[in-house]
């Protein structure tokens, strides 16, 4: 790895362990790993592997039992709700399974949201920002359409341009595919890789093992452990996967 | 989120539910046009009674005989025998700070003429009384000094008596009827004052000298009140200081002995019936205040029903950093706006009951106070029935809230 490259994400030994009733449930035993500047990280594992839960703590919204977590360069550990709050309003963008819009909401208002709790911006620059995002999406042409008008790709397209807005240190897939059909989901493939040529981090969590094929690095996830953490020296083009993919599926 | 950004949501939120929200302002329309409704009655009566009384005179100061009974000790029929001829004649020679005194004694019974008969009260009184009540004879005549000498039989009558004798609108003065068989003639006809706040006919009455009624109707030698002007509003306590010490001095009473008599100013009666009246309005608002209650606790049922609605949209907003002040604010102002249109509209719905009220004959008048009471009570609901809601959505786990489903 390039020495020069900023690290966004550091792990230093983190573990996660829920008390359910008198058991406790060990979902992290001590991860560790650097993320840089740029990188699109594939975070893969079989369910109940510790994947959402690695992200939880990734996303700031949940602390770690004990070990370090640094953002930026800033510890999170020993951080109030309400710093984690600010933290993830200015430096995280989440994308979740299930899209989930503001119901009856059009998408450019859904993806000013975040901005709305970000005091430094007017409504004029929060309205420019949101445009731009929609933009980079391929939404320009939808800004004024409703949640419930879009299609399931549309809307997840929208729940993008939300988690870039903000112009964020990195963005946080929660199978972010899982609720679309293949050729949408090469269609947000084709989305993440421009965003990945354009220098963000993005860090996506998957159960579909093709998918690391168009990624620059996988992390397999087992019983709260990385089993591999492989650097992909050969990214295939989501664009050309989508180019191949028989005709006969969308009609 | 700024102020702006927040009533924005809080509107959506309404508008989304219109229905619903409709259903759970109605307890407040409801409330707070009771609370008005009742305000507006008790102040109406109050205000209508205090016109009444100081119509009567504000400076008007009534001895009666016996202790003060409002301690509610009944008392020894002689005690109510006290005032005297003496005392007036007393009165009538020291005063200063009252201007007219009135001995009175009254009588009930039939009043006939010819065919035509009425049960009615008639009144003895001094020649000064008419200037005491402030009372404007129609037609007619007072009678003077010399009848009341003479103990004539003249009389003055009310507007009700009037009209029950001399059915045919003839000219009762000079006419001579028959009161408990005692033949009176009538020298004026007292100007109509129609029905006071307590629904007495202030006009079935008849007034003759005292003189003659004590003598010629119930040979009697005690008076059953004295009335008394001051000379003016202010000066009312002083009348009263030296009405009692010549009441006093003439009673030979002395020390801490009490008085075996009563003064009271027409002052105390109002303030009497203004707090009386005051107590009703009070029970009155506080029952209709605890349907503002329970219209707050159906507001809170609501906004538990949207906060758990909601959970996955407050975990959303959570997740792109709201804080928990955030989350709450927005529900906080959604439950202050359900509670303050409804405050609105009940003000409004109030209003047109109270005019309704008023077209049955009731007695109204909206305090202003009481529409800011009613937006501060409604405020003040939105905000204690929406923070128990409020908190649980500040504190909901946003991993958990955001995977609710
Ligand atoms: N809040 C919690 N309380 C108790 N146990 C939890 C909690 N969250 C996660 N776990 C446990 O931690 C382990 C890891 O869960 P996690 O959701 O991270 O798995 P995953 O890899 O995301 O699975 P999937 O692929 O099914 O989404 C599981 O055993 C789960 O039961
Ligand atoms: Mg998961």
């Amino acid at each position: 790895m390039d020495e020069e490259k900023k690290v966004v994400i550091e792990l230093q030994n983190v573990k996660r362990y829920f008390t359910v009733g008198s058991e406790t449930v060990k979902a992290l035993r001590g991860v560790s790993f650097k993320i840089y500047e740029g990188e699109f990280v594939t975070i893969m594992g079989t369910s109940g592997s510790g994947k959402s839960t690695l992200l939880n703590q990734l996303g700031c919204l949940d602390t770690p039992t004990s070990g370090e977590y640094f953002l930026d360069g800033v510890s999170v550990r020993k951080m109030s709700k309400n710093q984690r709050a600010k933290l993830r309003n200015r430096k995280i963008g989440f994308v979740f399974q299930s899209y989930n819009l503001l119901p009856k909401t059009t998408a450019v208002e859904n993806v000013e949201l975040p901005l709305m709790y970000n005091s430094k911006y007017n409504s004029r620059q929060r309205r420019e920002a949101a445009v731009k995002a929609l933009e980079a999406v391929g939404l320009g042409d939808r800004l004024n359409h409703k949640s419930n008008q879009m299609s399931g790709g549309q809307m997840q397209r929208v729940a993008i341009a939300r988690a870039l807005v903000n112009d964020p240190a990195v963005i946080l897939a929660d199978e972010a595919t899982g609720n679309l059909d293949t050729r949408t989901s090469f269609e947000m493939l084709v989305l993440f890789q421009k965003l990945y040529r354009e220098g963000r981090t993005i860090i996506f969590v998957t159960h579909n093992p093709e998918i690391a094929h168009y990624s620059s690095r996988n992390i397999m996830l087992r019983d709260g452990k990385i089993r591999e953490d492989t650097l992909n020296e050969n990214i295939l083009s989501a664009e050309e996967g989508l180019a191949k993919l028989p005709k006969t599926q969308d009609d | 989120m700024n102020f702006l950004n927040l009533l924005k949501v809080a509107l959506r939120a309404i508008a989304s539910n219109k229905f619903r929200s409709f259903l759970s302002m109605l307890g407040i329309i409801i409330g707070v046009a009771a609370v008005i409704i009742m305000m507006a009655i008790g102040q109406g009566s109050k205000e209508s009674v205090r016109k009444n009384i100081s119509q009567m005179g504000t400076n008007i100061i009534m001895i009666r005989p016996g202790a003060d009974m409002r301690g509610g000790v009944r008392q020894d029929p002689s005690a109510m025998q006290t005032l005297k001829m003496a005392d007036y004649e007393r009165i009538l020679e020291e005063k200063t700070f009252v201007t007219h005194v009135s001995p009175e004694v009254t009588s009930s019974g039939q009043a006939i003429y010819g065919a035509n008969n009425t049960s009615t009260s008639m009144y003895g009184e001094s020649v000064e009384y008419f200037d005491i009540r402030q009372w404007t004879i129609a037609d007619g005549e007072s009678f003077t000094e010399e009848d009341v000498r003479k103990s004539a039989k003249v009389c003055l009558i009310g507007k009700t008596v009037a009209d029950e004798l001399f059915p045919n609108g003839q000219d009762p003065v000079g006419k001579t009827i028959r009161f408990k068989s005692i033949p009176f003639r009538i020298i004026g006809v007292l100007k109509s004052k129609g029905y006071n706040s307590f629904g007495m006919d202030q006009d079935n009455l008849m007034v003759a000298p005292y003189t003659t009624v004590m003598k010629r109707l119930l040979a009697q030698t005690y008076f059953s009140s004295i009335n008394c002007s001051a000379l003016s509003e202010e000066m009312t306590d002083q009348a009263i200081e030296e009405l009692t010490r010549i009441l006093r001095s003439n009673h030979k009473i002395t020390g801490d002995a009490v008085d075996d008599f009563t003064i009271r100013s027409q002052q105390e009666m109002m303030e009497t019936m203004s707090t009386t009246m005051d107590t009703i309005t009070i029970i009155l608002v506080v029952a209709a205040a605890f349907s503002l209650l329970v219209a707050g606790i159906g507001i809170m049922n609501i906004m538990l029903v949207s906060v758990t609605e909601r959970t996955k949209e407050i975990g959303l907003r959570m997740s792109v950093g709201a804080r928990g002040i955030d989350i709450s604010n927005q529900f906080l102002l959604e439950s202050i706006m359900i509670s303050v249109t409804g405050g609105v509209l009940g003000v409004i719905v109030g209003y047109l009951g109270t005019l309704v009220c008023t077209s049955f004959g009731l007695p109204t008048s909206i305090p202003m106070w009481s529409i800011f009471v009613s937006f501060a009570v409604c405020t003040l609901i939105g905000i204690i029935f929406g923070y128990f809601p409020a908190q649980k959505a500040a504190n909901l786990d946003p991993i958990e809230a955001i995977r609710y489903e």
